[in-house]
């Protein structure tokens, strides 16, 4: 099993992060980004042709970081590929050395760089946990054998914890428990008091909750995430925070104390923290060291 | 052609288990012209329903079921009947089971499946968009379609890019979701959202051959080759 399943069925705080891979076949970037990070985290996602914008895909990086003895976790969304491709992959992954998959049912293309390519969501995220369930009983969607051993998985999936309305998100976070979900990382949380109230709910369910971060970079990234991102909102006092200091702002420290902060005031009801650094990968471990993990 | 056909008996028991009464809202329009609103197909269901344990309260023919104003005048003089039923059976294609669960405070719950729409002479739609999907999941659904209604075709509830009852895809385009959620609230069925859904039958997309085989279809079939020996000097 993966040391990442591991430590979450022991019922430790586990530390995650996540990478991209690039646009193009120049990956030593990206795998550099997953170094800074390495000794800190329990294990890395690779996101999964992120917001619909073409590049590498997860599974090569992630096969990538295993060769480095870093644990990925794949990140899967259902937009480009088809039942037949999806269970492919996911056999792939396995015999590549890959476990921890994450479903998702992806952003749609419009929101990307290929706003005519066709939208396949064959299944959703719910249905593709359903998937992993079913090729780990040894056989196919269609209901053929698998040969040999069945392939072991560690499924996880996402939850909004700031999802307005919030009751049809913890309903789907259920669906997701029941159809196998053994972890979940949630879309970015600013308000703690919110998750608060969220992990009420969201802790009857039974799964390891790790706490979203994306590391704020500056007031401008806040406005338009409130803006064009669904269920992330930044509180203005953290955007006037931003705005406060420039300097500190622009060197990162400002991001990097409320990330860790946000760390604080939530790790005490949740199982560990996903941190999404979009490129500041070098300022995890002080958001680590400042948050006390 | 507009071609419709009748739900397996199964299938529509299970929509209904524990629950007796039903009403049958009953399209004269395009279902009638490919029989499966025919008198004897009618007939076949209420035998079917009354063999089961249901009773059937009452029923209404409307021609153009997929008008939701004239579902909502003609359905008014049932109100008696519809206040004692438990569920609402629509024998239409699904843009008639949409505007009747629109306009109706009742489950409404597929009888037929639509199969193609092609060619149809009659519909008389408003918002609603059936997909001719042939395999209706509208009794889960509120009588809202996730196929048409939903940017991604998702079977299992909204994505996270919902927000506030908005697609991520466009600022002016509901989230079908969020609205399949707010009316199974309002129905008290949220426990719908739960269910677990196969994944789609693509392949019931297409007519099956015996639907094929059917007149209506080898008339609209051959339309394209007459044309074509016109239009040849």
């Amino acid at each position: 099993m993966s040391a990442f399943s591991d430590k979450l069925q022991a019922g430790d705080f586990v530390v995650s992060s996540e990478i991209g891979p690039p646009k193009g076949v120049h990956v030593e970037h990206c795998l550099d980004d997953a170094e800074h990070m390495r000794d800190r985290v329990t294990a890395i996602n690779v996101t999964d042709i992120q917001s619909a914008v073409m590049r590498v895909g997860s599974l090569a990086i992630c096969h990538l970081l295993t060769h480095r003895g870093i644990e990925p976790i794949l990140q899967m969304v259902c937009r480009d590929r088809n039942q037949l491709a999806l269970q492919s992959d996911l056999l792939s992954a396995v015999a590549l050395g890959v476990e921890n998959v994450l479903c998702l049912t992806g952003d749609h293309n419009v929101l990307g760089d290929h706003k005519e390519s066709m939208p396949v969501f064959d299944l959703d995220s719910v249905g593709l946990l359903e998937t992993v369930q079913i090729l780990m009983g040894g056989h196919d969607l269609a209901g053929n054998e698998l040969e040999g051993e069945p392939p072991t998985f560690f499924p996880g999936a996402v939850v909004t914890p700031a999802g307005d309305p919030l009751e049809p998100q913890l309903i789907k976070m259920e669906k997701k428990v029941n159809a196998g979900a053994r972890f979940f990382q949630t879309q970015a949380v600013y308000d703690s008091a919110q998750f608060h109230e969220f992990m009420k709910q969201a802790e009857t369910f039974g799964a390891p909750v790790l706490l979203g971060i994306v590391v704020l970079k500056n007031a401008g990234m806040a406005n338009y995430m409130n803006k064009f991102v669904a269920g992330v909102s930044v509180p203005q006092e953290l955007i006037d925070e931003l705005k406060a200091d420039p300097e500190k702002t622009k060197s990162g420290q400002t991001g990097v104390e409320i990330a860790a902060r946000t760390i604080r005031e939530c790790k005490d009801c949740c199982q560990g923290v996903h941190i999404m650094p979009l490129g500041w990968d070098d300022k995890v471990p002080a958001i680590l060291d400042l948050a006390g993990l | 052609m507009l071609i419709t056909q009748r739900k397996p008996l199964d299938e529509i028991l299970a929509m209904i288990e524990g629950k007796s009464n039903v009403f049958l809202a009953i399209c004269g329009g395009c279902p009638e012209a490919c029989e499966t609103t025919a008198p004897a197909e009618v007939e076949a269901l209420v035998k079917d329903l009354t063999e089961n344990g249901k009773t059937v309260v009452s029923r209404a023919q409307i021609d153009f079921l997929c008008n939701k104003a004239l579902v909502a005048l003609r359905l008014g003089r049932h109100m008696e009947a519809l206040q004692k039923s438990d569920v609402v059976f629509v024998l239409s294609c699904g843009v008639g089971v949409q505007a009747t669960s629109a306009m109706v405070q009742k489950p409404c719950y597929p009888a037929l499946n639509t199969i193609a729409a092609g060619g149809v002479q009659g519909l008389w739609r408003g918002e609603e968009r059936c997909a001719e999907c042939g395999d209706c999941v509208l009794d889960r659904t509120g009588g809202i379609c996730p196929i048409t209604g939903c940017a991604k075709k998702l079977l299992n509830g909204a994505c996270g890019g919902s927000d506030k009852g908005i697609c991520e895809v466009h600022a002016t385009h509901p989230c079908a979701w969020y609205e399949i959620y707010e009316r199974l609230k309002g129905l008290g069925q949220l426990d719908k959202l739960l269910q677990p859904v196969k994944p789609k039958a693509w392949g019931k997309f297409e007519a099956p051959p015996e639907l094929r085989g059917t007149i209506f279809w080898a008339l609209e079939a051959e339309e394209p080759v007459a044309e074509e020996q016109e239009v040849t000097p």
